[in-house]
């Protein structure tokens, strides 16, 4: 295809990422150094019969101009990336010098907004993403070994959790767990404390978001190994049966080693969305136990204040966490890149 | 897997036995849920007895039946969540048109050209794609509130395109690359130019990909709730923020279950997609996987 074709047919593609992702990553990182105006305060004197005194007022005229002359606001360097609320330098050397364990050290990182946040969001990505790519391969070797009639049946039950909302798949799964719930009650009739509540423990509410995320994606791993499943080649399980290996060493020795790029193609995915995990802490509705990077940034944004530059200085951090996360792909990508060409 | 051995007793009871618990898992939350739906807040929400939502005695105490339609009622016209339906309605049809006419040509340019820079946008495109949508949420505010765009359905819609296209793209691509190159080239061969080649040979055989890709786009968009909660305005929430509102409103005032009909009412839709394309996601799925 020639480069002009080729330039024409991607334009407007190319318009939207670039208007809508590119300047949007860029703005962001500048409304991060940036903090907005103070209002401009001007001090006069009002003398009367008993006295004077002195009376400051909001100058708005000078507040309008100096806006309209430097509309990014007053440049404050790493000023905000410092503060309480994100990286928090201060607080986190004098934990350091203060505390004498780790164990102690850490509870005091916990107190701070970023920490806890990044905390939550770690657990559960390096917690959800291995546990949902054994269940979903369990799962698909379940699946196979069905009457071709039940699969389809599996296949579409087995879609729900996946396609659903992730707002209204957690809410469904909050209403049963909660106290009055059905999960709820079987809980409490299990452990046998009649005043347990998932909604009041760090702990619990932890393991309930983990289990939601596995639920939720589990299904998207079942789908992509089944499918690997079917591709399986069946001489190497045939001459592996016929050397006696025992079932478990054909799924050792053949399956899994046939499915491995699948896995690595599932864990990519599924590290990039659940280092975003963000509905199901508005769904259980969990920010007093858990709260995840992206749920600070919409925490910021929301509400009255609308805190623009906090949010655009934690949305600056968590892309630099997507990139760590995500540079042994490229750079395992660009070498594959520099290998064929 | 060849059955040439009968698999074990054990390994049987066992592997049922895992299908049958994840069935429940899957399955029972959406059954629970549509049930409850019914009943009212005593019931489904019970303190003495978790039976007390199958056989629902205090619906029959207030509404004389065991099931009552108050919860619909009261969510979709008491509190208008049929407005955010519409909403929904319209953001979907035109985020999934838009994004599938812009990726369908960007996709087949791609995989159409085989200059070095074809890598780099699939790349900055995986970039985009794993980038939390949420973060450029902050970039486009300032913006938004600048120009007197905020809250309107127009600027959702040109926004979810735009996160669309990253992964539109990805799967078009791979789907194009599908389609054998020779088709087209025979085609400029005959005397065509590119975009009647692309108009009379690719176009005919590309549905397949399209209408699987158009099926992730709606999905996108329709349980989008990180850019449609902070972009839209209060009128023109679409389903999944009115949702989320319905929380922070109704739950004050004890009114869970218009939240409850309103969860099981935009659920109803997905049920009848995966019903009717589960051949078209199951593919789509996969696709970047055989690719990848």
């Amino acid at each position: 295809m020639k480069h002009r074709t080729f330039f024409w047919s991607f334009l407007p593609t190319a318009l939207a990422m670039l208007f809508f992702i590119a300047f949007p990553i860029a703005s962001v990182v500048l409304q991060s150094v940036f903090v907005p105006h103070e209002a401009v305060f001007t001090e006069s004197e009002n003398c009367g019969p008993f006295g004077c005194k002195k009376i400051t007022t909001v100058d708005l005229e000078a507040t309008e101009d100096l806006r309209a002359e430097k509309p990014w606001g007053r440049f404050s360097g790493l000023e905000i990336y410092k503060d309480r609320g994100h990286l928090a330098f201060t607080e986190v050397s004098e934990a350091w010098k203060s505390s004498e364990s780790f164990g102690a050290f850490f509870s005091e990182l916990g107190n701070l907004p970023f920490y806890r946040a990044m905390a939550f969001t770690l657990v559960y990505t390096f917690t959800v993403t291995p546990s949902l790519i054994v269940l979903g391969f369990i799962i698909a070797l379940a699946v196979n070994s069905l009457h071709a009639r039940l699969k389809g049946l599996m296949i579409f039950f087995s879609l729900l959790p996946m396609i659903v909302t992730p707002l209204i798949g957690s809410l469904i799964l909050f209403w049963m767990i909660d106290s009055r719930g059905i999960l709820g009650s079987a809980l409490q009739w299990l452990s046998g404390d009649p005043d347990l509540s998932l909604k009041a423990s760090t702990p619990l509410m932890w393991i309930s978001l983990i289990v939601y995320g596995i639920w939720h994606s589990a299904p998207f791993a079942f789908v992509v190994f089944y499918a690997g499943l079917q591709t399986v080649p069946q001489d190497t399980l045939e001459s592996a049966q016929i050397d006696g290996a025992s079932r478990w060493e054909q799924v050792r020795y053949v399956v899994i080693p046939h499915l491995m790029p699948l896995v690595s193609f599932v864990a990519l995915i599924q590290l990039m969305d659940n280092f975003r995990v963000f509905e199901p802490i508005v769904g259980f509705n969990a920010e007093a136990h858990a709260t995840s990077l992206s749920w600070i940034i919409y925490n910021d944004l929301g509400g009255e204040t609308r805190q623009l530059s906090a949010a655009a200085t934690t949305s600056v951090l968590t892309i630099i966490g997507v990139a760590i996360l995500l540079s042994p792909v490229l750079v395992r990508t660009w070498r594959d890149f520099k290998g064929r060409t | 897997m060849a059955p040439s051995r009968r698999k074990p007793l054990a390994l049987r009871l066992f592997l049922y036995g895992f299908i049958i618990v994840w069935f429940i898992a899957a399955a029972f939350p959406f059954a629970w849920t549509l049930w409850g739906s019914f009943k009212v807040e005593l019931d489904f929400f019970s303190i003495n007895n978790w039976t007390d939502a199958l056989t629902g005695p205090r619906t029959e105490a207030v509404h004389g039946g065991a099931f009552t339609g108050a919860g619909y009622r009261g969510a979709w016209i008491q509190e208008e969540f049929w407005r955010s339906v519409l909403n929904t309605g319209l953001v979907c049809i035109f985020v999934v048109c838009t994004s599938l006419t812009i990726g369908t040509l960007g996709g087949y340019a791609l995989s159409r050209s085989n200059y070095k820079y074809v890598f780099w946008l699939l790349i900055t495109a995986l970039i985009f794609r794993a980038i939390p949508q949420i973060t450029l949420v902050s970039g486009y505010l300032p913006v938004f509130f600048d120009w007197n765009v905020w809250g309107f359905l127009p600027t959702a819609i040109i926004v979810l395109v735009a996160i669309n296209q990253p992964f539109t793209l990805w799967m078009l691509h791979s789907f194009f690359e599908s389609i054998p190159k020779e088709l087209d080239e025979s085609a400029k061969v005959d005397g065509c130019t590119q975009f009647q080649a692309f108009r009379q040979v690719i176009i005919p055989v590309m549905w397949p990909g399209v209408i699987t890709t158009g099926l992730f786009s709606f999905l996108l968009a329709y349980n989008d709730f990180a850019v449609t909660t902070m972009v839209l305005a209060e009128q023109n929430r679409t389903m999944v923020p009115a949702i989320a509102a319905f929380l922070g409103t109704t739950q004050t005032e004890g009114n869970v279950m218009f939240a409850v009909a309103a969860v099981v009412s935009a659920t109803a839709p997905l049920f009848v997609l995966v019903m009717f394309f589960q051949r078209q996601i199951v593919s789509g799925l996969t696709a970047g996987a055989v690719k990848g």
